[in-house]
């Protein structure tokens, strides 16, 4: 029992850094249509611009807000208008096409221009321990847990209760209307890729001090991120955090329980099931197909 | 197809056949390897170009055919057996796979694909019984047929480079005939092909189990060609790589695969001067190249010879008989 807090406990930690990064990918699919391939490259190079900024001089938090700042002007703003606006004429699979491109793009240039080698990064708390009914829980896993919470809230408060956030939600679900009643619609879909590159700032530094910044940690995380956007539903923020948090419990549960080997395997298999049964995920709304 | 056309693909016939008595020995491997590349890229090219279902599933059915021809000519099947074999178990889990493109179209279809590469990977890597886990099989026999060892590069490559001669004759008579059209049927308005009576449903697992099984057999190939095979040459990288060769080449033209292939193998030997930047310039130009010319290499010189002549008529030299994507408005 004390085992299976442990695992679901850091299993939650993990799904909620998932879940962040799935939210940043299901806005940009709501606003824009974007499928971005390299979400999960835009998460491992925030830790890097941090490192930089460290290697310069600056400590942990100035850089962590360079980090951030860099991500929201590279992989929000450029990426907008560099990669996603001359392409989103000609649909969703050419853009596909290059979001793919630019994750090779961003892995090589980590590893080309910063290291090839998994550099430590810097924790947000002490790692110590905590005792809770015979488990040991590690303050890393409440501070990651925290951090997110909070960062879901925020993003929660500003979607839903503010007129900037409304404008945001009205277009994502009809732009045309949305135009018609007066949203800067441009603008609102330029805010949700600034959105996305906090997020997967905030994810990159939750995550890089357990996984170490390398520039392979993309793969997996673009992965999970996929996933559980899929579980929980690709057009509802909340499905993202659902399936981010399942994602999260299940990988470690299986890990432990089933077969470590197979430990990525069990994702996936779920990802099929629900792309076959359920295809607008658990909390999602099924899209209508026109002709 | 027209005059001009004819001639080109005459002359490139020409090239691939004198080619490797000019070049070393390994330049031999890369020409062979683009045949072997290219006879997948087609495959690729048939289930996205033509039908228009994304698959990020190619390399993993490469990496099916290698297995299969690896381990059966290691326990004493003959070469043609194998390569049977991998063509018919890659028809087979390519018309399952098929399955989930019926309920689920684009990007969804895009994650299934990935999906499944991603757990090919984990059988290869984790059943160590059959396939010898990460450190792979080594020293896969190269055939030989009535006393023609294919022991020699240039052997190999003629015989590569005979089969892909044999797939894509074949490729292009299917497309010409009423199964070619269904595809583009599929792909340019699914609902209204279904509404004609045609059956979508075994259409597009045809597609996608045609387009799997010629993953398979270069696969077949790749595995005596490289004589060394390992999981890792099957992961991700390999399903994007075919992708992007599909997609550089020009998608839903039937020479694009040929294009994108020999790209994707020649580019990085003629960059070694970028030394380890190659892929990120790789990556630059596939970018830039999506901006401007979503359509490919081949797209890109339809346009410019449809600049050079403006009377209509020959504007459609790549283009004949639905051998390029059918023109959108």
């Amino acid at each position: 029992m004390a085992s299976f807090i442990q695992l679901f406990a850091s299993g939650l930690a993990t799904g909620a850094i998932y879940a962040l990064i799935a939210i940043g990918f299901t806005l940009l699919w709501q606003t824009s249509q974007t499928i971005n391939f390299a979400q999960g490259e835009f998460v491992m190079l925030p830790a890097f611009f941090i490192l930089a900024a460290m290697n310069a001089g600056a400590p942990f938090w100035l850089a962590a807000l360079i980090g951030v700042a860099l991500a929201i002007v590279i992989l929000g703003l450029l990426f907008k208008i560099v990669i996603v606006d001359p392409m989103l004429r000609y649909g969703v699979l050419p853009l596909v096409i290059s979001t793919i491109a630019l994750s090779l793009f961003l892995k090589e240039s980590a590893k080309d221009f910063y290291s090839s080698q998994a550099q430590p990064f810097p924790a947000l708390v002490p790692a110590t321990d905590i005792h809770v009914f015979g488990a040991v829980i590690s303050t890393q896993s409440l501070a990651v847990l925290a951090v997110a919470v909070i960062t879901v809230v925020a993003l929660h408060v500003l979607l839903h209760n503010t007129r900037l956030g409304r404008a945001m939600q009205a277009t994502a679900q009809n732009p045309t209307l949305a135009l018609i009643l007066g949203v800067p619609v441009r603008r609102m879909v330029l805010y949700t890729f600034l959105i996305n590159a906090v997020l997967v700032a905030i994810a990159s530094i939750l995550i890089s001090p357990i996984y170490l910044a390398k520039f392979t940690n993309g793969e997996t995380l673009g992965m999970a991120a996929f996933t559980a956007a899929i579980i929980g539903g690709f057009n509802q923020v909340r499905g993202a955090i659902v399936g981010g948090i399942i994602l999260g419990i299940l990988d470690n549960l299986s890990a432990a329980y089933l077969s470590s080997q197979y430990r990525g395997a069990f994702p996936l298999l779920i990802l099929i099931a629900i792309i076959l049964l359920r295809p607008h995920g658990l909390l999602g709304r099924p899209e209508e197909r026109t002709v | 197809m027209s005059r001009l056309g004819a001639t080109a693909v005459m002359a490139a016939a020409i090239f691939a056949v004198a080619a490797p008595f000019f070049l070393k020995p390994f330049g031999i491997f890369l020409i062979s390897m683009w045949a072997v590349l290219t006879i997948a890229a087609i495959g690729l090219n048939l289930t996205l170009g033509y039908a228009g279902q994304v698959s990020l599933a190619q390399g993993a059915f490469v990496g099916i055919g290698a297995y299969t021809m690896a381990l059966l000519m290691q326990a004493g099947y003959p070469f043609g057996l194998a390569f049977i074999a991998a063509g018919i178990l890659c028809f087979a889990i390519g018309w399952i796979l098929g399955y989930p493109a019926l309920r689920v179209q684009h990007h969804y279809l895009a994650f299934v694909t990935l999906a499944f590469t991603t757990l090919v990977f984990l059988v290869l890597r984790n059943e160590e019984w059959l396939t010898n886990g990460i450190y792979g099989i080594n020293g896969i026999a190269r055939p030989a047929f009535l006393g023609w060892s294919t022991g020699r590069p240039l052997n190999f490559y003629f015989f590569s480079l005979a089969t892909l001669a044999v797939l894509s004759a074949a490729t292009w008579w299917m497309l010409r005939s009423p199964w070619g059209r269904a595809f583009v049927a599929l792909r340019e308005n699914p609902i209204r092909a279904l509404s004609l009576g045609l059956d979508t449903r075994r259409y597009t697992l045809m597609a996608f189990a045609i387009g799997s099984s010629l993953g398979g057999l270069s696969g077949a190939l790749y595995a005596p060609l490289v004589q060394f095979i390992d999981p890792g040459s099957f992961a991700l990288g390999m399903s994007f790589n075919l992708l992007l060769m599909v997609i550089v080449g020009g998608s839903g033209y039937f020479f694009g695969p040929f294009v994108g292939a020999l790209v994707a193998v020649l580019l990085p030997e003629w960059m070694r001067i970028t030394q380890g930047y190659y892929l990120i310039v790789y990556a630059a130009l596939v970018m830039v190249m999506m901006v401007f010319c979503p359509s490919g290499i081949l797209g890109l010189i339809e346009r410019i010879l449809k600049m050079a002549f403006r009377n209509g008529k020959t504007a459609t030299a790549l283009h004949a008989e639905g051998l390029g994507p059918e023109i959108v408005p």
